[in-house]
């Protein structure tokens, strides 16, 4: 990669290019042998094996093209074809505090205006779009949430997904067993149940560090949806909770008829205004916890967890009480993971714990780490990416006209998706955008990173 | 106690396979200090290639003698499932070495994510029911209790099960206490950079850790579909963390550790179901785990971690 030989590199020769296509090639042979060539299914009498030589044999001359034209043009060669790319990528990376900023304001005024953006602009898919951007603000809010754990304090959660179920099962069994308890009733109850719930895991765990934490969350992860798959007659088990009411505007119900939100302000009634009210409700959500987060950051409690994450040792002798650190990152990330269930609750009206699964922790800790570890706007960028694209899939009609009617891109989402995780990590390992600075940092540039010191290095 | 004495052989069993494949997260955890969250995924592909391969044998090409099946059945899914354990780790995880902490293992979820659609979509969501091929066993004692009859019976497949795991383990332990590889690999665990100063392939012995460990889970997979018969795309996320929890029960980097903890996460599993209730057994697996690790945060077999500063 970085020879700087006038000669050609003999790494970078055509034969050098073709003979590394072929073992892909070969590779791709092998291990798409038993998936791709072969398929069981169940027949009559016992399982039977298909066999789809023509899928395998295009996986395989698809991958060795592919390797070969890159190999050619990009990876071993002297003048890569996407070097004007990259350079152009750093620069943009030098001028990003500024660009950030910016992107953040433009952004926030896209979002202030967005569903009447859609509402004027696109009629006909008004009601998709705004849903769409419900859900992808779901996931900034849930994804700010998490910042505060794994992006600030350093604290590895898998298992966030635990304290989105308890909001949103707080709020469906307070509201469907007591009458009086509406939306913005249960709203700060959630929070504080899951907060509660944040404090209790977090204690356990608290001696545990990196790897083992995450994969202790992630185990009370499972433990809190096997526990709500289990107990019927609490949960409602497997069946989920159905009937949960939809939230009210001062009390003002999105109801047709008389009492009604748009009898109420002589509006002609439309379903689309129950949507615009849920999409300000979570992007008011949203902006809460972005807003608590930046003021959280320049506290004192703020800048323990920035130095808990840059540096644990350090932190305890220097006097900080990390117990206590650490139990406010993970209530206060808890507390807005609740939020943000209760608020995904009041919008699908039924929740079961299948909305619950690891899968969602996992997309969660994706968002945020694709993002940019403690990157707000990274957060944003991430969820747009990774969850507006992909629901797009659902709508790409012209995929199914190269590929026949039974194309289903759905099935497919997935597998994109992980696709996509492992190869922007593996592409920019530090997040999309890469801002990591402490809010207070010596002036004094360290000779080697923490994170460095943490992998042996720098002794 | 009759009913006790199958639940213990039943545990012991089921406990061989976790060991199995906890070995191969004790492995990289030992050598790179990641969670390969893709070796569950791992098995459940080694499962899905043992599952074609027999198939192909018995059915395509028509052989009928079992054991001779069976044999080939291993070999072919060990060398194809070291493949895809390889590849995992040439893709995702060694162009993130030396990254921080936490980018190889968000790669793992990923490729965890990657290999569970990636198998649902080529071969279906659908479980793939393998009717009991190896039939039969040893009663080793007959009682009676209120209920009627009860007959603690040792089945061939929880012989094959048990011997074939410990003589795997044998294998297993002299290859690492024995060979150049298993020097290396000791060496690398130790300190990486030493070993690479001292002309250790660090990058070869890294792949071969991974294929070894992709080898193994790659026999729990055949015994997995052996033994209960059906299998689907997604059994590799909780016979995964299962293994996972053993692999830190007995005690993360130590071989005898993972077989060890296999074992009990086994006997605790079967156990729970069979005399408390069987919706709750991965609960009890995951809370062994989290209380292993605040109390015992080394393992059974583990050494105390020194922290550096």
């Amino acid at each position: 990669m970085s020879t700087v030989s006038t000669n050609v590199n003999p790494e970078n020769s055509f034969q050098a290019s073709i003979k590394d296509a072929l073992l892909a090639a070969f590779l791709t042979g092998v291990l798409g042998f038993y998936f791709l060539a072969l398929r069981t299914d169940i027949a009559p009498g016992g399982l039977a094996v298909t066999t789809r030589w023509g899928l395998w044999f295009s996986a395989i001359a698809i991958v060795f093209a592919g390797r070969l034209l890159l190999n050619l043009f990009v990876w071993r060669t002297d003048k890569p074809v996407t070097r004007g790319l990259l350079s152009a990528s750093a620069g943009v990376g030098t001028a990003l505090p500024d660009l950030g900023k910016w992107l953040g304001r433009a952004l926030f005024a896209f979002a202030v205006i967005l569903p009447f953006f859609f509402i004027i602009f696109f009629p006909g898919q008004q009601r998709q779009y705004i849903d769409l951007a419900i859900l992808i603000m779901t996931y900034i809010m849930l994804g700010w949430g998490l910042n505060i754990v794994v992006g600030l304090a350093g604290l590895l959660d898998l298992g966030y997904v635990a304290f989105y179920a308890v909001g949103a099962y707080s709020f469906a069994l307070l509201s469907t067993h007591y009458e009086f308890i509406g939306f913005w009733t249960a709203l700060p109850l959630a929070g504080l149940l899951a907060a509660f719930w944040g404090v209790i895991l977090g204690f356990p765990v608290l001696r545990l560090r990196g790897d083992y934490l995450a994969i202790v969350t992630l185990a009370f992860g499972e433990i809190i949806r096997v526990v709500l798959l289990n107990w019927y007659e609490f949960t409602g088990g497997p069946n989920g909770i159905s009937g949960i009411p939809k939230p009210t505007f001062f009390g003002l119900e999105f109801s047709r008829g008389e009492g009604g939100f748009a009898d109420f302000f002589g509006l002609e009634f439309s379903t689309i205004h129950r949507f615009v009210y849920l999409y300000y409700i979570i992007f008011l959500l949203a902006i809460i916890t972005n807003i608590v987060t930046m003021r959280l950051r320049r506290l004192p409690v703020g800048r323990a967890w920035e130095a808990l994450r840059e540096d644990e040792i350090a932190c305890r002798s220097l006097g900080i009480n990390t117990t206590n650190t650490k139990l406010t990152a993970f209530a206060i990330g808890a507390m807005f993971g609740g939020f943000a269930g209760s608020f995904f609750a009041t919008r699908q009206g039924f929740i079961s714990p299948e909305s619950f699964t690891f899968l969602e922790s996992a997309i969660i800790l994706a968002i945020v780490v694709l993002g940019g570890l403690g990157s707000q706007i990274g957060v944003v960028i991430a969820s747009i990416v990774m969850i507006g694209g992909i629901e797009m899939l659902r709508n790409i009609g012209f995929l199914s006209q190269i590929f026949g009617p039974g194309f289903d891109p759905t099935q497919y989402r997935m597998l994109i998706f992980g696709l996509a995780m492992v190869l922007i990590m593996v592409w920019k390992p530090r997040g999309l955008i890469s801002t990591r600075e402490p809010s207070a940092v010596l002036k004094e540039k360290k000779k080697i990173g923490a994170d460095m010191v943490a992998q042996g290095e720098g002794h | 106690m009759e009913y006790f004495v199958q639940q213990l052989i039943n545990g012991l069993t089921l406990g061989s396979i976790y060991g199995l494949i906890a070995i191969g997260y004790t492995m990289v955890y030992g050598i790179i200090g990641m969670i390969n969250f893709a070796h569950g995924d791992i098995f459940m592909i080694g499962s899905f290639i043992a599952l074609a391969t027999f198939l192909v044998l018995t059915t395509v090409l028509g052989f009928a003698f079992l054991p001779v099946v069976l044999l080939i059945v291993l070999i072919v899914s060990m060398l194809f499932t070291s493949a895809w354990g390889w590849t995992v780790e040439r893709l995702a995880y060694r162009p993130l070495r030396g990254s921080f902490r936490l980018a190889p293992l968000i790669t793992a979820i990923g490729m965890s994510i990657v290999l569970q659609n990636f198998v649902q979509v080529t071969q279906g969501a659908r479980v793939k029911p393998l009717p009991p091929q190896i039939q039969g066993g040893i009663t080793l004692m007959e009682g009676n209790t209120e209920n009627g009859a009860i007959v603690v019976q040792l089945s061939y497949m929880q012989i094959i099960i048990i011997v074939t795991t410990l003589v795997l383990m044998t294998l297993f332990t002299l290859l690492i206490s024995r060979t150049s590889l298993g020097r290396a690999q000791r060496a690398c665990e130790q300190d990486r950079k030493m070993a690479s100063l001292l002309g250790v392939n660090v990058d070869r012995t890294i792949s071969l850790t991974f294929v070894m460990g992709a080898a193994l889970a790659s026999v729990a997979g055949l015994m997995f579909l052996l033994l209960y018969g059906v299998i689907d795309f997604y059994i590799g996320f909780l016979a995964g963390v299962k293994a996972f929890t053993a692999a830190v029960l007995g005690g993360i980097g130590s071989l005898p550790g993972a077989m060890l903890g296999g074992l009990l996460i086994g006997l605790i599993e079967v156990f729970w179901s069979g005399y408390f209730s069987v919706e709750y057994k991965d609960v009890a697996a995951f809370s062994i785990l989290a209380i292993v690790l605040i109390f015992l945060p080394s393992g059974l077999l583990g050494k105390p971690e020194v922290e550096k500063v």
